[in-house]
């Protein structure tokens, strides 16, 4: 077995832009839930929302600053299309509601009748919308190779991507953890705890949760971006499945901490990579496909969630008194 | 997440003037379904089951044309055939020289005419593109045209092609369906109809549950998912007949809700894990069955039952044997669940738990005992409707359950989130929108239309059409 292929691999994943680009998603759901203890079961929508208003217009020739500001635009604009009907409405409910309003998205932009815009169901190819991305790049053409690990400078799967993602990443972080000691997060985790002692308070609680909707929306649009940048945008790969897998990386990690998200995503993804190449390298092809492979590594990530949230919903990080997820 | 119970002295009386009116609307509206499938049945009777006309349904995409000699004449007796995606179906015209063929699936089709069986005299104009290949899609009809005349050797390629590449609902221009705008409402909506039943015996132990725990069980579009697998698996590897397999799907069914609560929600429950923690835990579960489901079965169509549906034509309705059935079948369950809870001691136990389940517990009812009822009941229920929509769909896959799980949702929370006879209410209502939508908007957004009107009932009135209004917020 080749040991040091399949450890390249498995770091390689640990800073791949798709572990950023989920490690973004479950930030902005660490906004959502952690802080506020919103139950948004409809991340995905937003990522593909913004997976959208970035692809079509770059393609259409747009410079990246507006391709991202219609992106944020549109996450914001579904954010405040989902909060008017549910954030009023009990925590099991949001959770229905958010879910189809992110299968809407998915089923309306995956409609033949779309195809002019958002290309149906065969999504969007890679090379129309990346140009603008690629051309900011300042590390020219070629492929560098830093110890084991070689990427392409700035095409596609690059070392550029790479950069931009973890800085934004970064910055995300940087920015809750701001958050968490304002005043302002106080008042989203005082909603989170308790919404009738903030009411009689005075605060309108209707108006944090909206905000913590959208910006967490935000970051779900960005990561979005993120996500779709190496490769194309598929509305099937962005549909359910990815809201769970944000929620098993931000629980994984610890809900209501600061790197909990990114904890569990590289965690999530590297011990995904370790499983599946593990295997594939150990089983032969007659007892397990390779896809049955994949499945089985699906099968676990399910399983790890189910046993996460019932013996440690607080995740590696996260501090059972400071979270219970039945806070509403 | 905790329902708040008002002061249980001061609930009876109310409650009982409550619940007498819903069982009065109950009463009504099973009368009045009933009334409907008469009167459906009895249209039934003396139509004859129509072979020439493909009416496109849900489950059926049809094929079809007009063959016209070069004269302008029609061309009768020609045979047709379409193979493709396993199947091969043919058809001879009809005396206008149409014809028509029902294929079950989305894909390509090679479409062929006999020519041997063409007019005395005439050829094929274009004889290179002889079998022709067409994409068939689920509710459309799609032409291929066969021009006669004489041969034009190579130029006659490109005029040909485009019928086949049209996407819209119409049928193409020379479809031979005369089907006005009146008959394909009517037709849509006994579509609606009867995928609102299979729906409402699907979801109806979804309602039931979060009735009784509280729950929301992302993971019951699996249970159906797994009476149609069970299905498939008897029919299809174990060569077993279709009614045999479909028992022992709903008690294969009725056995994991069985197993299920007993391996892990008594246990949750008795751990005292939240309804929210618990939800999430389903959406793990539903994570592990969708991807074990593929596992063995792989992310292809598996088909229960292999015939083609035989159309019977009930006045300007055309719709598969099979569906009628099922829609009976789903019907006369429906009514045996709305007699189980209205008329049996069990049956009014499960409702006293599902009002409230700190005072049925307090006045001897076992509500673990029912509760571990209402998982096995609910889900041997999910299983006969996974079976019964397979049936529908004319397929099933391992995401399936997951497909409807929402529509399933949008239903129980329409009716009433926790009321059975809501789910019934909510599900007809969703299967009518999901069906009826396609007639003003595309046909692959329809389910959209449905989960949009989940979010409009959630605006309007959250607690649903039959529920009681409480503390929601």
């Amino acid at each position: 077995m080749d040991w040091q292929r399949l450890l390249t691999n498995v770091v390689g994943e640990a800073f791949a832009p798709t572990t950023a680009a989920y490690a973004l998603a479950a930030i902005g759901l660490n906004v959502h839930f952690g802080l506020t203890g919103l139950l948004n079961m409809g991340q995905a929508g937003f990522m593909l929302l913004g997976a959208y208003g970035f692809a079509i217009t770059a393609t259409a020739g747009w410079p990246i600053w507006s391709s991202v500001l219609v992106a944020l635009l549109a996450a914001s604009v579904f954010g405040l299309i989902l909060g008017i009907p549910t954030l009023k409405l009990r925590g099991d409910y949001l959770a229905i509601v958010t879910i189809a309003a992110a299968e809407i998205v998915r089923l309306v932009g995956r409609s033949t009748s779309l195809t002019g815009l958002t290309g149906g169901n065969a999504g969007i190819a890679g090379d129309g919308f990346k140009n603008s991305f690629e051309s900011l790049s300042p590390l020219g053409d070629g492929r560098t190779q830093v110890g084991p690990f070689e990427y392409s400078n700035s095409l596609s799967n690059s070392w550029w991507i790479r950069i931009v993602a973890w800085v934004i990443v970064a910055l995300a972080l940087y920015l809750v953890w701001r958050w968490t000691r304002s005043p302002w997060g106080r008042v989203l985790k005082g909603v989170r705890e308790d919404e009738d002692a903030l009411r009689s308070l005075g605060k309108n609680v209707y108006s944090y949760k909206m905000q913590s909707l959208v910006l967490g929306g935000l970051f779900g649009a960005l990561a979005g971006i993120l996500y779709v940048l190496p490769r194309a945008v598929q509305p099937d790969s962005m549909g359910r499945p990815m809201t769970f897998y944000v929620w098993t990386i931000l629980l994984l990690g610890g809900a209501a901490t600061v790197f909990g998200p990114v904890l569990g995503s590289v965690l999530l993804w590297t011990i995904l990579m370790f499983v599946t190449s593990f295997l594939r390298e150990v089983v032969p092809e007659t007892v397990l496909r390779t896809e049955q492979i994949a499945m089985l590594g699906w099968i676990l990530v399910g399983l790890t969630l189910m046993l996460l949230v019932i013996f440690r919903p607080q995740g590696i990080l996260g501090d059972k008194k400071e979270l219970s997820i039945n806070a509403h | 997440m905790q329902r708040t119970a008002p002061p249980a002295q001061a609930r009876p009386l109310a409650h009982r003037d409550n619940q007498k009116r819903r069982l009065g609307r109950l009463r009504r509206l099973l009368a009045g379904l009933i009334v409907a499938t008469g009167a459906v049945l009895t249209l039934a009777g003396p139509a004859s089951a129509t072979e020439g006309q493909c009416v496109p349904s849900a489950s059926i995409a049809c094929l079809g044309g007009k063959i016209q000699t070069a004269a302008g004449e029609p061309a009768v007796g020609v045979s047709v055939t379409a193979e493709g995606n396993g199947e091969s179906v043919s058809t001879t015209t009809g005396a206008d020289g149409s014809w028509s063929l029902a294929v079950t699936g989305d894909g390509d089709y090679a479409v062929s005419v006999d020519p041997a069986t063409l007019p005395a005299g005439e050829t094929l104009r274009q004889p290179e593109s002889n079998p022709r290949s067409v994409t068939a899609a689920l509710k459309q009809t799609r032409a291929a045209l066969f021009p006669l005349g004489t041969p034009e050797g190579e130029t006659g390629g490109e005029a040909t092609s485009s019928p086949s590449d049209s996407s819209s609902d119409e049928p193409g221009v020379a479809a031979p369906t005369a089907a006005g705008s009146t008959s394909k409402v009517a037709q849509q909506a006994v579509n609606g109809l009867i995928f609102g039943l299979l729906l409402a015996l699907a979801s109806v132990g979804l309602s039931l549950l979060y009735g009784t725990t509280g729950l929301s069980n992302f993971a019951h579009g699996e249970q159906v998912t797994l009476g149609a697998v069970l299905a498939y698996v008897g029919t299809q590897l174990m060569d077993l007949p279709l009614v045999v397999a479909a028992l022992a799907a709903v008690i294969g069914g009725a056995a994991s809700g069985w197993l299920q609560d007993w391996g892990i929600w008594h246990r949750l429950r008795k751990r005292r894990i939240g309804n929210t923690q618990q939800m999430i835990v389903t959406i793990g579960l539903s994570m592990v069955l969708q991807y074990g489901f593929q596992f063995f079965f792989g992310g292809s169509r598996l088909r229960i039952t292999i015939a083609n549906p035989v159309p019977v034509q009930i006045g300007p309705v055309i719709i598969s044997e099979q569906s009628l059935i099922s829609g009976v079948i789903a019907m006369i369950t429906l009514v045996g669940v709305a007699y189980f809870l209205t008329a049996t001691r069990v049956g009014r136990a499960t409702r006293a738990v599902s009002d409230n389940p700190a005072l049925a517990s307090a006045s001897g009812i076992g509500v673990e005992q029912i509760i571990r009822l209402v998982w096995t009941l609910g889900a041997a229920l999910a299983a006969l409707g996974g079976v019964l929509i397979a049936l529908y769909f004319n397929a099933t896959s391992w995401n399936m359950g997951g497909t409807i799980l929402l529509l399933m949702f949008a239903a129980v929370t329409l009716g009433g989130l926790g009321t059975a006879y809501g789910a019934l209410v909510g599900s007809i209502v969703i299967g009518l929108v999901a069906e009826m939508s396609s007639l003003v908007i595309p046909s692959d957004m329809r389910y959209a239309g449905a989960l949009l009107i989940l979010i409009f009932v959630l605006l309007v009135r959250p607690q649903g059409i039959l529920g009681r209004a409480e503390r929601i917020g």
